[in-house]
């Protein structure tokens, strides 16, 4: 029975864990934000903060305390997000495995496993990178063709093929992905979920700068990698569905927390201030920003009750990822337009070191990872509105 | 924290559903835009006797005492069905500013009010079929006539000017405030329950359409267009239960405004989209389309434009002394 009537209330203990999260946040944070993730040295940088809030408890709130958590709840989990993203604390680069490989950890791995890698993952000291696209499956994932041969002797496996768009792969520790390690099998089966060492003998990596010119991606590429059984995630063959249970994380919750979008909204509303001027008719803008920014915070509380009430998310993860992916260039955009000609500007001469270019050069890629706007728009249409399979050829989605 | 409708709500919502669909649903606009209003004043009795119309009034005074999350999951459902007359007026505004003996016949029923508002909602609708007409100023309220007809886009809207007949009474100025912000809301739970069935008719009649060969609801070109509706509509629900838990607080004016520009942008878009996917039939007055195409436009413009509602977002969200503290 759900009776309880409509509230946004927080208990005392709520807050007290947000003011807590607030104060230690204050103290901690960085000064000078710390240089982009995407480069060697500031991959190092974020690396270390991992480790800072490790030491003071606050990398994985939602974990369990055996693993390093605090063992908090969903409610606690939006909080803190709220909190880190009001202090302009550092991305997270340790997102990988903490929110996309940890869940499915938790859910599909074997205690050895979980021995292994949890603790690591929450103090920098093990950073993933994810290892999906190849350079002829993108949205099409189930189409890749990298494979995985049995070696029964050595008691693991042999990769072979090549991996691409992998962000952050050149410094990372390790990656996970499937592999195809069924040739017979039809699409979905025969793949196998991997995590492997980054460094291995057979491994390349090739660094690729984007679009903003720093080496925020790589391709990988597996010459008879060896694989042990012991970094098989799940069983053999059943590594598209291990897999899914990501793509479900990185599109719903844990990704893009409303923190970011209010944090950022703020900003916005600051930068408003002194640059009004520039473009008078951006006023409405900034108040979209803020509305959709709000509807997104709440509807974060929304799925938080469906969840505790025993609920789960689905293909409303999809829409979900529309809208935060859309909102973000907006936002940003907006941004853009108030800071006219500067808008290009980056490093000492630019408004807050260019970061709103750079950001809004960010948010273009959200449409495209995450699965493609395009196919989320497949999936709302087919799995939430009933409509029709089929229409551009494809068999399944 | 419990941000999801209760069950006793849904069951509010599905006994409102009940009634408006054994009433004959949409026929009941139908009937009232074609200057038969027996229909819809019967439904007006079995939505009082259900207890719409002292949604908002103290049981104490003989309503429910209800909450405005209830409000608007019951005006959305009026939104759903087009169902046509002054219920934002009757039941969200002017219940707790007329006196004792008209908020009894409101409740029960037998008074039927309409309002204008300066500046907000400038024509009063349906004043011909209502017993009462009202013009609401910030800080009083005054028993007014009804100027000549005039028609709307939307054929069950009789619209008119009022003019003052009697001195006003003096009330609250908070209290006007809170009732024009409760309708406001109402009125966007209203945009939200057309919209949602504008993507309702929609997606249904792309299930069985077929040209080429093939049904339309394969073609993505619609199946994009139709999961654009769903993302908008989905993202007001939000706003709207948010500003209902805030009517009546520092942040109330705020979160209706926001509510009531999210609400008319999405509907806006579910009736467009709903439009195109049905093609020509949907152009016809006679589809039943055409009563939430034209609901959606004429309430765009009544209780506060766009422009109204973003400016006073924009004062509580840009006033650079606080963020609650509206710019004066
Ligand atoms: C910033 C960034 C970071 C990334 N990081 C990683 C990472 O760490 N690891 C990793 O593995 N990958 C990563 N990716 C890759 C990402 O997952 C892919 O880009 C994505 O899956 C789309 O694949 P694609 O680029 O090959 O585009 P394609 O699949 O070739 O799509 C091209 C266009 O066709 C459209 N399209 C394709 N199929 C359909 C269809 N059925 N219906 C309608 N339209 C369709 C797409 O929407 C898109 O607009 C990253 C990408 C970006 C931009």
């Amino acid at each position: 029975m759900n009776t309880e009537t409509m509230n946004l209330d927080l208990t005392e203990e709520q807050l007290a864990f947000a003011a807590e999260a607030r104060a230690w946040l204050a103290e901690h944070v960085p000064a000078t934000p710390l240089p982009s993730m995407d480069t060697a040295e500031g991959f190092e940088a974020h690396r270390q903060w991992e480790a800072e809030l490790a030491r003071g408890g606050w990398s994985v709130v939602s974990w369990p305390e055996e693993f390093g958590g605090r063992g908090a709840g969903l409610i606690e989990w939006v909080l803190f997000e709220e909190e880190y993203y009001r202090a302009g604390a550092p991305t997270r680069v340790a997102q990988n495995g903490i929110s996309l490989l940890a869940p499915i950890l938790f859910g599909h791995g074997t205690d050895a496993q979980r021995e292994r890698f949890l603790r690591p993952m929450t103090d920098g000291s093990l950073i993933w990178a994810q290892a999906w696209s190849e350079p002829g499956s993108g949205s099409d994932l189930a189409s890749i063709r990298s494979t995985a041969r049995r070696d029964e002797e050595r008691g693991g496996w042999i990769l072979n093929g090549q991996k691409t768009w992998s962000s952050r792969a050149p410094w990372a520790d390790r990656g996970f992905g499937l592999f195809r390690s069924d040739p017979e099998a039809q699409r979905h089966r025969g793949l196998t979920y991997f995590m492997f060492p980054l460094d291995a003998e057979g491994i390349t990596i090739r660094p690729i700068a984007q679009l903003d010119g720093t080496t925020g991606f790589a391709e990988i590429f597996f010459d008879d990698v060896f694989v042990a059984d012991e970094d098989v995630l799940g069983e053999p063959g059943d590594g598209w569905r291990v897999a899914m249970s990501t793509a479900g994380n990185e599109r719903g919750l844990s990704l893009r927390s409303p923190g970011r979008f209010c944090a950022a909204t703020d900003r916005l509303i600051d930068l408003w201030h002194t640059h009004q001027e520039q473009e008078p008719f951006a006023q409405d803008a900034v108040v979209d920003a803020w509305i959709k920014s709000e509807a997104y915070r709440l509807y974060t509380w929304g799925t938080v009750s469906t969840l505790q009430n025993g609920g789960d998310v689905g293909a409303e993860g999809s829409v979900n990822k529309v809208f935060w992916s859309e909102l973000d260039i907006e936002l940003h955009g907006t941004a853009l337009a108030l800071l006219g000609p500067e808008a290009e500007l980056r490093g000492p001469s630019a408004v807050s070191n260019g970061r709103w270019i750079e950001d809004y050069v960010f948010s273009l890629g959200g449409p495209i990872y995450a699965g493609t706007n395009e196919i989320q728009r497949n999936i709302i249409a087919e799995r939430l509105l009933g409509l029709p399979r089929g229409g551009d050829g494809r068999k399944s989605s | 924290m419990k941000f999801v409708i209760s069950d006793e709500q849904r069951a509010l919502a599905e006994a409102i559903e009940q009634v408006i669909e054994g009433a004959g649903g949409t026929n009941v606009a139908r009937t009232w835009a074609a200057g038969d209003l027996a229909p819809g004043q019967e439904l007006w009795a079995q939505l009082a006797e259900l207890g719409l119309l002292g949604l908002c009034v103290d049981e104490a005074d003989g309503g429910m005492g209800g909450t405005p999350v209830d409000l608007v999951v019951a005006f959305e459902r009026l939104g759903y069905h087009a169902v046509p007359g002054p219920y934002l007026e009757s039941a969200a505004l002017l219940p707790n500013l007329v006196n004792p003996a008209i908020r009894e016949g409101l409740v029960d029923g037998s008074v039927i009010a309409t309002a204008a508002i300066p500046g907000l909602l400038t024509y009063a609708l349906d004043s011909a079929s209502s017993t009462h007409s009202y013009i609401v100023n910030p800080d009083s309220l005054s028993p007014a006539t009804a100027g000549e007809p005039m028609k709307s886009i939307d054929e069950t809207r009789t619209l008119s000017e009022l003019r003052a007949t009697e001195s006003a009474a003096a009330l609250d100025e908070q209290l006007v405030a809170t009732a024009i912000d409760r309708a406001t809301l109402g009125c966007a739970a209203v945009l939200l329950g057309a919209g949602e069935r504008l993507l309702h008719e929609a997606v249904e009649y792309a299930k069985i359409r077929q040209q080429f060969g093939r049904t339309i609801g394969e073609y993505q070109a619609l199946k994009h267009q139709l999961a654009d509706v769903r993302v908008a509509l989905t993202f007001v629900r939000p706003l709207i239960n948010g500003a209902a838990l805030d009517l009546g607080s520092p942040a109330g004016p705020r979160s209706v405004s926001a509510a009531k520009v999210a609400a008319g942008d999405a509907a806006l878009l579910a009736a467009r989209v709903a439009l195109q996917v049905h093609g020509a039939i949907g152009y016809t007055q006679e589809h039943d389309l055409s009563l939430w195409i034209t609901r959606v436009h004429a309430l765009l413009g009544a209780w506060g434009t766009a422009r109204y509602h973003r400016n006073r977002v924009a004062s509580f969200i840009m006033s650079p002394i606080s963020q609650l503290a509206p710019v004066a």
